[in-house]
């Protein structure tokens, strides 16, 4: 056959592969693996908003909703944001429903950058910001976040990474892949390098609901000074369990959202109806569902915590999502070296830190999306490893 | 007191599930000392909240055509100054029955049976629950297939369908 990645977009040739999925093709393979390593729910979506789902095929929702999504999605969104987390939103004019959250960054990015424009992405993070960035035209810029800070970013690495060419900051707390959280006192202080700037915040919140302890999760857009400049990103798959439906949403300044509902439009058409009347009956009635699924994640991440660290490994505590971020430095490998190891000598598939940008290193990942049985006899084998070393 | 309740409610729902969770395990879970666990855990035990440990066992599996489970609706007229709870007492006094529960409707006793057939829950039912005095009328109704048992589905769980994805 002809070779045709001549043809191919240059840009689009220029991004690594993810390095998420080269341990998990090999796990798959293996007999008795045992794996910490997808970034998704266990549970199932709750039955209730299945059951919504399903009901609404019976009544024959099949067509097209309108671009922007359901008017009583939109409204149900708003209502949940102001519920939860204090924010205010127009349903008609600043929201917009999206195939999951991963859409809403892409049209977010495509929207707004033109080519040149520098995205500041703190990391370790999740692995589509740059890739999109670059396909958009725009310079990815990566800040280092450190695990002495509890991998916050901190005002000091803002203003260090700001350039007249700085036009948007992705600010992707909860985090995946250290489970950092930005508090309130920590948003203020970026927030006030920010302010005097034109440099717009991607907040990335899809693990919102996924906070520990007994501060809730507090958005950058709910500080007023920074709420127009803010579009935020969120979506079902987390807090409900619900990846598979593909359903996320933006919300921000009128501009912004019109800007990327007119990407959205062409690219798209509008996000799965069965998935919009599904995600109705989730933030109606849902609430309930969300502490149960925190509350077991609450369990499992003290279970994994406390074993990394028993076992020499250590794991500053992560304070949202579903990952644990453990060193791995004294074991004398390197991220990559230390995944394969464990994979061939104990079954055990986790993803190196460096598949979340360079600063990665040193550290793995483990999803603590898994049942206790399966987490206790991972971390079992994962401290015979450390242990024989 | 309101404090020690959550904390002992997150221990029952910890060991309803999986009674053989050690005290360290459930120390780590919930984020609390060992004795503080131990404690606790003996508290509930003395107070009778806890009855007791065993495993949920899916008879069918276990016993295949060996074992028949029974519920029985009862009705019954209640004792002068005892009320319902005599009758239950004489009840649940048979090591045939598994479970009592007064209900409310249109009968009085919802009992659980178990027997090694058919014809020993009937004769069980015949000769001792609808013989008792008290007793005005029974209806039984045979359990045929379990789907769903304590809040634990019957069968297999389904084997961890997630596939390998970019995040």
């Amino acid at each position: 056959m002809r070779n045709m990645k001549e043809l191919l977009n240059s840009a689009v040739q220029a991004i690594p592969p993810s390095g998420i999925r080269r341990f998990f093709d090999i796990a798959a393979e293996m007999e008795d693996a045992i794996s910490l390593g997808v970034g998704e729910p266990d549970f199932v979506t709750p039955w209730h908003i299945r059951d919504e789902g399903i009901y609404s095929l019976e009544k024959g929702k099949t067509h097209y909703t309108s671009n922007a999504g359901l008017k009583e999605l939109r409204t149900e969104i708003c209502n949940y944001l102001n519920r939860r987390f204090s924010l205010r939103y127009d349903p008609l004019s600043q929201v917009v429903v999206t195939v999951g959250g991963s859409e809403a960054i892409d049209l977010f990015l495509r929207a707004v950058l033109e080519p040149g424009d520098e995205v500041l992405i703190p990391e370790p993070c999740f692995v589509c910001y740059r890739p999109i960035t670059s396909l958009a035209g725009g310079v990815p810029v990566s800040i280092v976040t450190k695990a002495e800070n509890e991998f916050r970013l901190t005002p000091d690495e803002l203003k260090a990474a700001i350039t007249p060419k700085t036009k948007v900051l992705v600010l992707p707390f909860p985090n995946n892949p250290t489970g950092a959280v930005m508090r309130k006192e920590h948003l203020d202080a970026i927030a006030e390098v920010l302010s005097g700037t034109d440099i717009l915040v991607l907040a990335d919140e899809i693990y919102a609901e996924l906070t520990y302890g007994n501060e809730a999760h507090i958005s950058i857009a709910s500080i007023p000074e920074m709420y127009e400049r803010t579009v935020l990103i969120s979506g079902f798959s987390k807090a409900y369990a619900m990846t598979g439906w593909r359903l996320g949403y933006a919300c921000g300044h009128p501009d912004l959202i019109a800007a990327m509902t007119k990407v959205h439009q062409f690219a798209i058409m509008s996000a799965p109806t069965l998935a919009q009347y599904a995600a109705i009956e989730a933030l109606k009635n849902g609430d309930a569902d969300i502490a149960m699924m925190r509350e077991e994640y609450d369990r499992r991440r003290h279970t994994i915590v406390s074993g990394f660290n028993d076992m020499g490994l250590e794991c500053f505590e992560p304070e949202g999502a579903f990952y644990a971020f453990p060193s791995i430095q004294s074991t004398g490998l390197n991220s990559n070296d230390f995944c394969e190891k464990l994979l061939y000598d104990k079954k055990v598939a986790v993803v190196p830190g460096t598949a979340f940008g360079e600063s990665g290193e040193g550290f793995v990942r483990c999803s603590y999306a898994y049942s206790v049985q399966n987490i206790q006899e991972a971390l079992n084998r994962i401290e015979a490893f450390v242990k024989h070393r | 007191m309101e404090h020690y309740d959550d904390k002992a409610s997150v221990i029952l729902e910890l060991l309803h599930r999986d009674c053989r969770c050690s005290l360290e395990q459930i120390a780590t879970m919930t984020n609390l000392p060992v004795d503080e666990v131990a404690g606790i855990i003996d508290a509930l035990e003395k107070n009778h909240v806890i009855l007791g440990y065993g495993a949920r066992i899916n008879w069918d599996e276990a016993n295949g055509a060996d074992a028949v489970t029974a519920y029985i609706e009862l009705r019954v007229t209640p004792q002068r100054d005892l009320g319902y709870d005599r009758i239950a007492e004489r009840i649940y006094q048979y090591p045939e029955v598994k479970a009592i529960n007064l209900m409310s409707g249109s009968y009085d006793f919802g009992i659980t049976v178990e027997g090694r057939n058919i014809r020993e829950v009937a004769q069980f039912v015949s000769e001792h629950l609808a013989a008792m005095e008290s007793v005005i009328g029974t209806a039984t109704h045979f359990v045929l297939k379990r789907y769903k048992y304590d809040g634990v589905i019957c069968a297999p769980p389904s084997k961890d369908e997630r596939q390998v994805i970019s995040l």
